[in-house]
């Protein structure tokens, strides 16, 4: 184990390569009892005060291989195997994000700030005009300036015990997002968080984002992905959000990684009563993405919308793993996802609806529809319905299937060419997800970005300089 | 015209020889054939349909292909424009002085070939107003022309939806999602306007409409028309035949055209029905 920092003065690489055979556990234990002290320095009470549990519970878990029925489709010990650096010292990134980054979204007036690697950037923050009592910024730095707020919160949603992804981001994560906004406020202006990867060598980030809205309050939440070096990436991410009664809270997150990223994020989700939340998660180019996301359904007349998408090519993977539990009556789902698969891209969704004992009146929606474009394409899919109610309206569907044949013939016939026509059947399919988007400006914007996604003129994301 | 089919062959060739259309030129001459069919044969799905088709069609002229269900009118249809479902074993298709079957189904509609589809498909998620843009621009990019700006198309949109009194709502729509039988034979026709074909085949356009309906519908196409326009109608009954005037009737029997008439034939064919044709057909050594 090397903790000098490489050239670039960003890495700590991990150094352990003894061949253990799909152990690859053992480096970031080792790495952690090594560096643990290194980490806790550099990050907050609150956030260390989580890490030995974490540890423990990582080293008894391992890594989940293929066999693990919620790993069915994505092996996380190979994701992880390799060398990647980290930056256990918190040295700054060397470029300042707001000069560099263009937004992908122009038209929408945003509160925008930057998590560099797994580092919030604060050096140059704009001015914002957030009503009074909301806290925006490091995860670290206002944990320690507001330790029984945040401690309250995080890492009560994300367990530790059941998933060592979990377990390890909570290990080494030293930094990322807090957005609190207090009892009955609104934040009118979207938030904009861009997570930028930038580094010269193999590298690994592992960020949290805690989301705190208090009863009545109201936010919404743009989250972008950006991977701007052709290094290896691997990120882990957790989100913890507390949505109390009556509080809404819209959630958009915009993946526009390279090929040579692999992402784990774990979203959790606990809603109050009468509290709305939408969930747009949308993969636009990525490498290996896995999204895991766990909605608690916790106080009467809760309603959440979970809608994904997903474009892939090439080599690509995505799976999204859901979970909705419905604890108590009269609370909504709505699931939407699809999927356009090109190429040799592989996707995969598990959606689980529970519904316990006593929630009577829920109603619950899931569907998932994707679409192979070629015959080296996969999807599996996998929906699950779980239900200890008898008074419920529940429903599911899952289709695989390939472009309407008939409809692309149509559009020939009126002098569409064959490409174009596939376009804007692969476009129209998708269309409803962006739909489901409740900002206005953002829709709009992911309609274009969708639609260039499909004309190959996105290879890798374009809102920034840095990207070449 | 008043034709009798006995004397109708002799009557042709009186009209050849004193050119009635301008033609189109592009070396086929004055009164070469837009359209020339010889002994086309097709199958789909390994069973032939088409046994042997001969058809010549003139800039200007409008034929009225009459037959019973299975006899492959619609076959016909699907196979000059290019559906890839169909097989064309044997024989020639010549389009504007062009090998047709050579062409790319967007290529032969570029060259100005359109059918109005039995049963339009609707296509949910693609709005009329893109699919209609991206057709119109494709047309105008194969013509060396600019594309049209936004508010150009949305005017060409305009003059066009009132030629077929199309709801402005139903263009703002997905494609023929939601549509009657009636508004769906309309869109079709609103998309003919939009494309301005000189090779039109109206494939059972009339089929599910009522009265006022096929007038509109009918009407709208005639407006369309120029002294150049040629059509195949496919059709069960004369009253869009009534509209449209014919110039020539073919019947369609068991993949061949088994008899070809002037206008009468159709009228004949309404009151009697196909019966007839086939003894005769059969009688023939």
């Amino acid at each position: 184990m090397n903790s000098n920092h490489n050239k670039s003065g960003l890495s700590t690489p991990l150094h352990y390569r003894e061949g253990q055979g799909g152990g690859s556990a053992t480096q970031y234990i080792e790495l952690f009892a090594q560096c643990e002290a290194m980490i806790s320095k550099h990050s907050a009470e609150v956030l260390n005060s989580l890490r030995a549990k974490a540890f423990e519970d990582f080293k008894r878990l391992g890594f989940s291989t293929r066999k693990d029925e919620d790993y069915k489709y994505t092996d996380v010990s190979k994701a992880f195997e390799p060398d990647y650096g980290l930056n256990l010292n918190r040295l700054d990134i060397p470029v300042n994000p707001y000069d560099v980054f263009k937004c992908d979204v122009p038209n929408m007036s945003t509160a925008l700030y930057f998590v560099a690697n797994d580092s919030f950037y604060n050096k140059a923050l704009p001015k914002s005009n957030l009503p009074e009592g909301v806290l925006l910024g490091s995860l670290k730095e206002l944990s320690e300036s507001y330790p029984e707020l945040v401690g309250k919160y995080y890492g009560k949603l994300a367990e530790t015990s059941k998933d060592a992804v979990v377990a390890l981001n909570t290990m080494l994560a030293q930094d990322g997002l807090l957005l609190y906004v207090p009892k009955g406020v609104v934040v009118e202006k979207p938030i904009q968080l861009v997570n930028i990867l930038r580094a010269d060598v193999n590298f690994m980030v592992n960020r949290r984002v805690l989301v705190i809205l208090e009863d009545g309050a109201r936010a919404r939440l743009l989250m972008c992905d950006h991977a701007m070096d052709k290094v290896d990436f691997l990120a882990t991410q957790v989100i913890e959000a507390y949505v109390g009664s009556g509080a809404t809270l819209d959630f958009y997150e915009l993946e526009e990684n390279t090929t040579a990223t692999r992402r784990f994020s774990y979203l959790n989700v606990y809603q109050e009563a009468d509290s709305n939340v939408l969930v747009g998660g949308i993969t636009l180019h990525n490498g290996l993405t896995r999204n895991t996301t766990r909605v608690t359904l916790a106080g009467q007349g809760a309603y959440i919308n979970l809608s994904g998408m997903a474009i892939a090519d090439k080599n690509q993977h995505v799976d999204n793993h859901t979970f909705i539990d419905h604890q108590v009556p009269d609370c909504t789902s709505r699931e939407l996802y699809k999927y356009v698969l090109d190429d040799s891209a592989t996707g995969a969704f598990a959606g689980k609806v529970l519904v316990r004992e006593g929630a009577q009146h829920t109603a619950s929606e899931q569907t998932n529809r994707n679409l192979c474009v070629t015959r080296q394409a996969r999807m599996y899919t996998q929906p699950q319905l779980e239900i200890y109610a008898d008074d419920v309206k529940c429903s599911h569907g899952a289709t695989v299937g390939q472009l309407d044949e008939n409809a692309l013939f149509y559009m020939r016939q009126r002098g569409v060419s064959e490409q174009e026509a596939r376009l804007l059947l692969m476009f129209a399919f998708v269309g409803d997800v962006v739909d489901n988007i409740r900002l206005d400006a953002l829709r709009d914007r992911l309609h274009l970005l969708v639609e260039k996604r499909f004309r190959g003129e996105m290879g890798k994301c374009q809102g920034c300089t840095m990207c070449k | 015209m008043d034709k009798d089919s006995k004397d109708y062959k002799e009557q042709m060739q009186a009209e050849h020889s004193t050119p009635l259309h301008t033609g189109r030129g592009q070396g086929v001459g004055p009164m070469g054939p837009l359209l020339s069919i010889k002994d086309l044969h097709a199958s789909i799905n390994g069973k032939e349909i088409l046994k042997g088709i001969n058809l010549e069609v003139k800039p200007g002229e409008v034929h009225a292909l009459m037959g019973q269900n299975g006899a492959g009118k619609s076959t016909l249809s699907n196979v000059l424009v290019g559906h890839p479902a169909y097989e064309v074993t044997k024989g020639s298709v010549t389009y504007n002085g062009k090998d047709l079957l050579a062409m790319s189904p967007e290529d032969r509609a570029h060259e100005g070939l359109f059918l109005s589809f039995q049963h339009p498909v609707e296509i949910p998620g693609v709005s009329m107003v893109n699919f209609m843009r991206a057709a119109v621009n494709e047309h105008r990019k194969y013509k060396g022309l600019p594309a049209l700006t936004a508010s150009e198309f949305l005017k060409l949109m305009r003059e066009k939806r009132a030629i077929v009194e199309l709801d402005g709502k139903l263009a703002n729509r997905s494609v023929n999602e939601g549509f009657s039988g009636g508004e769906k034979k309309r869109n079709e026709i609103f998309q003919m306007a939009m494309l301005e074909p000189t090779f039109a085949i109206l494939d059972e356009t009339d089929s599910g409409l009522d009265v006022d309906a096929l007038r509109i519908v009918a009407e709208g196409f005639n407006k369309l028309r120029t002294p150049e326009t040629s059509a195949i109608v496919i059709t069960h009954y004369q009253r869009l035949l009534d509209y449209l005037k014919p110039d020539i009737v073919h019947v369609l029997l068991d993949g061949r055209i088994v008899k070809t008439g002037g206008p009468d034939l159709a009228q004949e064919i309404e009151q009697r029905g196909f019966d007839w044709i086939k003894r005769e057909v059969q009688t023939l050594p």
